[in-house]
């Protein structure tokens, strides 16, 4: 059998040129199109407050966006790139999955929910943020819990979790709640502004940051029990271990240095350079705190 | 591209718990056609009357439907629509802002875009019915005034029965345009079909399948229409008259 030589030595360079492939990890998937590049692509949101915006003087900036230019710093150090061209791409929450998953965008960091759907198409880092859905509704409105919403009008934005969870309270209970669809997180304040709805939906935190930015934050106030618990990740096209570890490593050694804290304490609990200086002052909540105790990437 | 596809994802139930994905588009759709098909019925009978008076002998007449056209013609429908949806309510009577305000929002919205689709459409729809009346030689009127016929009856017998012939393929082309318009009610909140195709796209995290199938969906709509228009075109056709072969 003169074949059977041949056969293994070709067996023989063929793992060889596994385990060759395996100890170098040669790139592939994003890390590779950034390699090849030269260039990033970060999405950017317009009004995502305080997570990713523009801010008065036009720049962009937010606790999520910073958390993206770590990541770019954290790349370029990893790739010995010398110089890495950073650039931004605005999305809606209906364009960001598209827009990631086919892979326009590299990174997605802002106010995007963690769910097993979502999982179908991309991928989630560790969770930075930590929300659950409440109502914001004026002071002299008379509602204090979401029983208190039959047959009114709520305002809820367009594809979002929050609209899903009424919409699923709605049909659980049969309250007969009007839903009114805002397409953004403005236009959604500016419905029960205009009083078109007594309340809107939202995560808490959106809420709060409404609040502050409202003509007078004293009229308005957050009521209800927050439902449905949702974490926050960044987004990153799905299947990429390696990108995904570099940029959880990114995300849970901010945590562990205590620069998680200080960017928790600039974006939340202090002025911020929108219409002027608003301050969100939304604490961190028992959640965060578990979270930062223990980072995990797992939708809630 | 790192996508899963499933194409079955349209009789799968939504995560809503408010029946199956393809219920959505469905839904969606009957507001497309409900809103396009009646918007489309009051500008054609607004946009004859707004068209036939730029052409009057009536001075007043002709500056108010032109000024009308302008307005409306040349401003962006989504603008129109904001202020109908936005501005107007509080421009109105208190009492009355806060009664439109507190209607059941889905029929606030839909009464919205109507009142916006049609003037927008009609506006186009008298230039084109101006156009044809302005096609048809002035010695025609001329000739039916000296048979005695008044304005109305010039128009009525000689004049409109040969300018709405000459029109009826550009008119086509608006009746689609309504199709595709009507997706600016997403913009205020009513989830027409493309708006039912984002919130699929959403909840079910598979945009790619909701939006080729709403892609396909308007194509369908589209293409009746034209073979609708052809044939009320060849069915409208007067043997010796222009454009008929």
């Amino acid at each position: 059998m003169i074949l059977k030589p041949l056969i293994r030595s070709c067996l023989a360079s063929a793992a060889l040129a596994l385990c060759a492939a395996a100890a170098a990890q040669p790139l592939d998937g994003t890390l590779k199109k950034i390699k090849d590049t030269g260039s990033i692509t970060l999405a950017t949101r317009g009004a995502s407050i305080p997570f990713n915006y523009l801010d008065d003087n036009n720049k962009q900036a937010g606790f999520a966006w910073e958390i993206s230019q770590r990541v770019v710093e954290q790349v370029k150090k990893d790739q010995k790139l010398a110089k890495l061209e950073v650039k931004t791409l605005e999305v809606t929450p209906q364009t960001r999955i598209p827009l990631v998953a086919n892979q326009t965008v590299d990174l997605e960091c802002s106010s995007t929910t963690n769910n097993a759907e979502r999982q179908n198409q991309v991928s989630f880092s560790t969770t930075f943020f930590v929300v659950g859905a409440r109502l914001l509704v004026r002071k002299n409105s008379g509602i204090k819990h979401w029983s208190d919403l039959v047959g009114k009008n709520v305002v809820v934005s367009a594809g979002t979790t929050a609209e899903r969870m009424l919409r699923q309270l709605n049909e659980k209970n049969k309250w007969g709640i009007n839903i009114i669809l805002a397409k953004d997180i403005n236009e959604n304040f500016l419905t029960v502004e205009t009083g078109r709805a007594v309340a809107a939906t939202q995560d808490d935190i959106i809420l709060f940051s409404n609040i502050a930015r409202a003509r007078n934050p004293a009229d308005w106030e957050v009521v209800g029990v927050p439902q449905q618990k949702e974490a926050y990740g960044c987004m990153l096209r799905k299947g990429d271990a390696a990108f995904k570890k570099l940029v959880d490593g990114v995300i849970t050694g901010m945590m562990r240095s205590g620069e998680f804290a200080s960017l928790y304490e600039k974006y939340f609990l202090k002025p911020i350079t929108v219409k002027g200086n608003i301050t969100v002052n939304f604490p961190m909540s028992p959640d965060m705190q578990e979270l930062l105790r223990h980072p995990n990437d797992q939708p809630l | 591209m790192h996508y899963t596809w499933d194409w079955l994802i349209f009789f799968k139930p939504s995560v809503t718990g408010e029946g199956l994905y393809g219920l959505m588009l469905l839904r969606g759709l009957w507001w497309t056609v409900l809103l396009s098909l009646l918007a489309w019925t009051l500008a054609l009978g607004l946009g004859l009357v707004a068209g036939v008076a730029r052409t009057l002998p009536n001075r007043p007449a002709r500056y108010l439907s032109t000024v009308y056209i302008h307005c409306f013609r040349n401003t962006p429908l989504l603008v129109q629509l904001f202020l109908w949806y936005f501005v107007v309510p509080e421009l109105l009577p208190v009492d009355w802002g806060n009664a439109l305000k507190q209607m059941n929002p889905t029929t606030n919205q839909f009464l919205t875009v109507l009142v916006g689709l049609t003037l927008y459409t009609a506006a186009k729809a008298a230039e084109q019915v101006r156009a044809g009346i302005e096609s048809v030689p002035r010695s025609q009127k001329q000739a039916a005034m000296a048979l005695g016929l008044g304005t109305a009856a010039a128009y009525r017998y000689v004049i409109l029965p040969q300018a709405l012939r000459i029109v009826i393929p550009p008119l086509t082309s608006d009746f689609l345009n309504v199709f595709k318009n009507s997706a600016v009610a997403l913009t205020i909140g009513l989830m027409e079909l493309t708006g039912q195709t984002r919130q699929l796209s959403e909840f079910s995290a598979h945009p790619f399948e909701a939006f080729i199938a709403a892609t396909f969906v308007y194509m369908a709509i589209t293409y009746g229409v034209i073979v609708l228009m052809r044939h009320i075109e060849r069915r409208a056709r007067v043997p010796g008259l222009l454009g008929a072969a």
